[in-house]
């Protein structure tokens, strides 16, 4: 069965629906009127009435036919419009969905596959809505008004014909099992192809370095054999589906003229009734059709709803407290205590004890994987600790309202993300109230992130599209615009998330001069491999797998040896490095 | 990713002929079936013509006797007789349906088949820079969904097409036999219905392509803000994205709003149109039956006609949305296909039958693109048979760039790559391949047994050769250990290896395809445990011992082993030397050991690779 969740859209839409078979059902009814009037000109005619009767007839079906027509086309806007609607809803509903979700969900979930879900699955679940709930009942309304009005001609006919016309839906189903278990296979078949062509092109270099693009493709060239073996099988019984239906209906045919023929030579029915009767047999051929086409519709509708629901019942885990405290205004004060985080199972971070003072500048530093943008994702809760408690002045983040906290943050990550999109609206994202941005304050945040004279060079200034289908930045333009960005909402925490390391050293002292003059009522937290950037810090930790080995200034860290003394000497190094030019030498 | 759903923003043409024509080249090889499945079509189509003629003779022969031209008295056995031929006409029609059906199928798939092999040999040939521009999905959709949608034109399409013109013609012809008059009476309303249809065609294609396009533009949206939903989320912005996909979404509701109104107007209107011929036919008819001018059983056979004359035209609709598909992916195949082969074997390549194995780079200049800078600035070194040489540099330095040209997987723009004094150009890139083999340190392995991945699809390779390749590096041990040996599956579907493992894997995948040149791409990876180390270690030296070897190293034992190190810097040869010499040089190679290799002194103890150290540099 369906879900509650489809029951409830179709639902919110059930007067379109209502409208729309109250609809299905008036244009059935002025359709099967028709071979009636039909009927009465056919019989009219073997009498001899007169031209203006005939027009009369001829008048009446072709009203007849209009008003069919309107009803039908009230039923196909109202039921397939009210699908696209429920489409759209559930579109809607799917990325509000997603956007409440946590970021360790996305990490568990390939991108991939939630578009398909977007893409294929909804589109799957409309066209049940729309198509399917709209043949369904168009179906039984057919059947149903055309048994009646054959009835109402002759019992004995009707009961002809209605021991024929059940062997379609006979046949769908007997045939239907086979041509799925083949469609399956096909289906496998496919797949396998389709994971061998992946794996393919994911390991084109092992592939090429030796030299195996031709076992390669003896390989595929096998799969695709199978590929055209399997649909062959299939096309052997699904291609005797549709003429065994045309078959049946066409053995109907002869038996309406046999029977119906003897009918009509014994004077039990007229002829015109004959005619009549043949024309709500043809109609009839169609609906037998659909049943098989709307089971279909229905198995596919059920398992993308069932994929959707997926989706929709996983719960977000990073959520706004019952009675969430607000912050405001917020001084910037940060406070880890007993802090233990632990993602998938291992551990991250191990008892991080650590004070950040209102209006400080803490740096960060260790080797890689030690854990420092594990340790700053806290704040903006990210992520929630597995034990100990991160505080923004003094609140536990989890009590404070996610709105509020996020909105006295300023982070800059260390893979920058931009939109595709204007370079405006790209550091308006920074903006308190979405657009609200203006240009002023977007040119004094650039200047400060020293975008601004890049910005100058391109030809649309701050209306150039970034991306792929714009200008393409570079590393550190993309960084600093991500600056800008994070500037723009005026944050009492800023967090830069090694987020100058493709910034070369003389704009970094630029920026990072920028941001002291504006500095002195924000508490600033980097993370940075360059001595440079950090040395001036009020205070500098010092991570190593997870736990604060070393704490200080930069003077007395030094002094005392060990890992920082360690980074700073490796530091100038690699400065010496870079500075090298080989040409001399 | 994103770009995967821009490019599907390609619409494509309802109809373009020269795409067609390219299409008609594929069925080519089949012509004699599909003329076949056309000629068993044509005999299927006109079976359906026989049931209106058939009740027409059984009306006017046998039921209405007295009829002209008719039998004088109603004829029950008659009527069982024209009944007996129907159903013999009809059993002819279930035949030659369903044998035209499987053999358009046939053709369908046997040209499916040739056009994705067409692909994946193109995809074969072309150079890596290629690869490294093109996400691997997009390739996968080209060969899968992209060539379904083609299949689904010639079986379904054109074939439906031609059966329609049948039926259409056929429906005509006997019209117009039977009685000219009544015909003409029904093509009357001929001229309204094309003119309804091409209007329904005009605003159906602007529908379809203002729907695909913004559903298009609404998945790149939400693909973007999957991928970038942190940020979204950090600065509070998820209302703001969430009015943006609304206007989106709203933008692609009204457009198919738009064309499920087209269509559901185009449907009753055709009925009407069809409704209209036949009450003239009524009218029209119905007048010269009673002045015994035309039969009944005509005039009953011609509505039974003028009702299915209008079938066809309604289907119209189907077949343009697949047209309209099948379009789209063709062009977006064949782009593909036309891709050009940049990096090409020479017209009269020169062979290899064995190498010395020395190796020359002669001032080699590279770039990977034009407009970026350039990665190889001048670089000149030669190798003697048998070398060691271990090359190393700070991140950026080009190393990989040297592997890269070396294996051909790239051109350099300026100077010459020789391999026993034959320019790599010259020799035909797998035979160059087959001489030269590649360790790479993030192991590719496919899916399959442990076997297929040492022996990969070269079946001149023994199992015993495989048993030796594995014990030869130290890999036997794990593998016997595996649940079936050598035959366990690995990846996906079977047991799971452990990074280690993966690339002691990878070394006897090199040992057992035996070439004269190693070159390593010893990269840092995450960490192995110090046993494994030890392995690898182990391993290496064995794949090197006797070969002539580039190690673009990690390794501080690989390093110190080597006969020569090359350092570079920012492109060029900076230093080159023993390791001993370039220490004492004190120069850049000793500022990189400090930074880099010196943690790894004393027991095997790997790098903990502080401040990123060397990731795989360009």
């Amino acid at each position: 069965m369906l879900s509650q969740r489809f029951w409830s859209y179709i639902r919110r839409h059930r007067r379109s629906y209502l409208w729309g078979y109250a609809a299905v059902l008036a244009s059935i009814l002025m359709a099967q009127l028709s071979p009636w009037a039909l009927k009465l000109a056919i019989d009219g005619i073997r009498q001899g009435v007169g031209g203006i009767t005939l027009l009369g007839f001829a008048a009446a079906l072709v009203v007849l036919a209009l008003i069919e027509a309107a009803f039908n086309y009230a039923m196909r806007l109202a039921i397939l419009g009210a699908a696209l609607e429920i489409e759209a809803e559930l579109r809607r509903d799917y990325f509000a969905h997603l956007q409440r979700m946590h970021l360790g969900f996305f990490h568990g979930a390939r991108t991939g596959d939630l578009m398909a879900r977007a893409v294929n699955d909804i589109r799957a679940v409309q066209r049940f809505a729309g198509i399917g709930l709209m043949r369904s009942c168009h179906t039984t309304v057919m059947l149903v008004v055309s048994v009646a009005f054959m009835l109402a001609i002759d019992v004995r006919l009707t009961l002809w014909t209605m021991t024929i016309l059940p062997l379609v839906t006979i046949l769908f189903i007997a045939l239907g099992r086979e041509i799925h278990q083949r469609f399956d296979r096909v289906q496998e078949q496919f797949s396998t192809l389709s994971a061998r062509a992946q794996e393919n092109f994911s390991g084109i270099r092992v592939v090429k370095a030796f030299a195996q693009e031709e076992a390669e493709t003896a390989e595929f060239r096998a799969e695709n054999e199978k590929v055209v073996t399997t649909n062959l099988l299939l096309a052997r019984i699904q291609g005797a589906l549709w003429p065994a239906i045309g078959l049946i209906l066409g053995v109907a045919s002869v038996v309406l003229l046999w029977q119906g023929g003897t009918d009509v030579i014994r004077g039990r029915i007229t002829l015109g009734q004959m005619v009549q009767f043949s024309y709500y047999l043809a109609r009839l051929s169609f609906p037998m059709i659909a049943l098989g086409w709307v089971t279909n519709l229905w198995q596919q509708g059920r398992a993308s709803m069932d994929r959707l629901d997926e989706i929709f019942d996983r719960r977000p885990q990073i959520t706004d407290p019952p009675d969430p405290v607000v912050l405001e205004p917020v001084s910037g004060r940060i406070e880890f205590r007993d802090v233990t985080f632990a993602y998938d199972g291992a551990p991250v971070l191990h008892d991080i004890t650590l004070t950040i003072p209102a209006g400080s500048t803490v740096a960060i530093v260790g080797p890689t994987g030690s854990g420092k943008s594990t340790l700053v994702h806290l704040i903006p809760r990210l992520f929630d600790t597995t034990e100990g408690q991160v505080l923004v002045d003094g609140h536990d983040v989890r009590r404070v309202s996610l709105g509020s906290l996020r909105r006295s943050i300023g982070i800059v990550p260390q893979e920058t993300f931009l939109f595709s999109d204007t370079l405006a609206e790209n550091i308006a994202l920074g903006a308190d109230h979405g657009n609200g941005a203006d240009l002023r304050a977007i040119a004094e945040v650039a200047a400060i992130s020293r975008i601004a004279q890049d910005v100058e060079e391109f030809p649309r200034k701050y209306d150039t599209v970034v991306g792929e289908r714009g200008v393409t930045l570079s590393g550190g333009q993309k960084q600093r615009t991500a600056i800008a960005r994070a500037l723009l909402r005026d944050p009492k925490i800023l967090i830069l998330d090694d987020a100058l390391s493709s910034v070369d050293a003389s704009t970094e002292r630029e920026i990072l001069a920028g941001l002291r003059r504006t500095r002195a009522a924000r508490t600033s937290i980097l993370i940075s491999h360059r001595i440079s950037t950090i040395q001036d810090a009020d205070l500098i930790v010092v991570l190593s797998d997870g736990r604060i080995v070393q704490q200080g200034t930069h003077t007395s860290l030094l002094a005392r040896g060990g890992l920082y003394a360690d980074l700073y000497e490796k530091q100038l190094l690699r400065e010496a490095l870079e500075a090298e030019d080989p040409s001399l030498s | 990713m994103s770009t995967v759903f821009q490019e599907d923003e390609i619409l494509g043409r309802t109809y373009d002929a020269r795409l067609i024509r390219r299409l008609l080249g594929y069925i080519r090889p089949y012509r004699t079936t599909t003329a076949m499945a056309i000629v068993l079509l044509l005999v299927a189509s006109l079976t359906d013509l026989v049931g209106p003629s058939l009740y027409r003779v059984a009306i006017d022969r046998y039921i209405v006797p007295g009829a002209r031209g008719g039998a004088v008295a109603a004829d029950l056995r008659g009527v069982g007789g024209v009944a007996a031929v129907y159903l013999f006409v009809l059993g002819i029609g279930f035949a030659t349906r369903w044998l035209q059906t499987y053999l358009m199928q046939f053709v369908g798939q046997r040209a499916m088949y040739d056009l994705r092999m067409h692909i994946f040999e193109h995809i074969q040939r072309l150079p890596m820079a290629f690869f490294s521009r093109t996400p691997v999905g997009r390739l996968v959709t080209r060969i899968t969904n992209d060539v379904d949608a083609l299949n689904e034109l010639i079986t379904s399409g054109v074939v439906a097409i031609f059966g329609d013109i049948a039926t259409l013609v056929g429906i005509v012809g006997v019209m117009l036999w039977m009685d000219w008059r009544l015909a003409l009476v029904v093509f009357t309303v001929l001229p309204f219905v094309f003119w309804v249809t091409d209007r329904f065609r005009i605003r159906a294609r602007e529908a379809y392509r203002a729907a695909r396009t913004r559903l298009a533009r609404i998945n790149a949206y939400l693909n973007e803000q999957i991928m970038g939903m942190s940020v979204v989320q950090l600065f509070t912005q998820e209302r703001r994205s969430l009015r943006r996909f609304e206007q989106l979404n709203d933008e692609y509701l009204a457009a198919s709003l738009d064309a499920t109104r087209n269509f559901s107007q185009f449907y009753p209107a055709i009925q009407v149109l069809g409704t209209l011929a036949v009450a003239l036919l009524l009218w029209y008819g119905g007048g010269q039956v009673v002045q015994r001018a035309v039969t009944l059983g005509v005039l009953i056979a011609a509505l039974q006609y003028a009702d299915r004359f209008f079938e066809p035209i309604r289907d119209i609709s189907d077949k343009f949305n697949i047209l309209q598909a099948a379009m789209a992916s063709s062009e977006r195949i064949f782009r593909l296909i036309d891709e050009p082969v940049t990096l090409q074997d020479p017209p009269a390549p020169v062979t290899l039958p064995r190498v010395q194995g020395q190796i020359e780079f002669r001032d080699v200049w590279f770039a990977y693109e034009e407009d970026e800078g350039w990665v190889l600035r001048g670089v000149s070194f030669a190798i003697e048979p048998g070398q060691r040489v271990a090359v190393v540099g700070h991140t950026g330095a080009g190393k990989t760039s040297i592997i890269n040209l070396l294996m051909r997987f790239y051109d350099p723009q300026r100077g010459q790559v020789l391999i026993d004094g034959v320019d790599v150009r010259q020799v035909r890139q797998q035979e160059l391949r087959r001489h030269v083999g590649l360790v790479l340190q993030d192991v590719f392995l496919f899916s399959g047994t442990v076997e297929r991945n040492i022996r990969l699809g070269d079946h001149d390779i023994t199992e015993e050769q495989i048993r030796q390749a594995a014990r030869y590096v130290g890999a036997a041990r794990f593998i016997d250990g595996l649940p079936d040996g050598y035959r366990t599956e690995v990846q996906e579907r079977g047991t799971r290896l452990s990074v280690g493992q993966k690339q002691l894997i990878a070394f006897a995948r090199a040992i057992a395809h035996n070439p004269e040149v190693v070159l390593v791409l010893d990269e840092a990876t995450s960490s192995v445990d110090a046993e494994t180390e030890r392995l690898i270690q182990g391993a290496m030296a064995n794949v090197l011992r006797g070969r002539t070897s580039i190690i673009i190293a990690h390794r501080l034992s690989t390093i110190q082993h080597a006969d020569r190190i090359i350092v570079l810097h920012k492109g060029r040869i900076a230093e080159q030397g023993t390791h001993q010499e370039l220490l004492a040089r004190g120069d850049i190679y000793a500022k990189l050991y400090l930074l880099q290799y010196k943690d790894q002194e004393g027991a095997g103890q790997l790098a903990a690779d502080p401040l990123g150290g060397p990731h795989g540099s360009s």
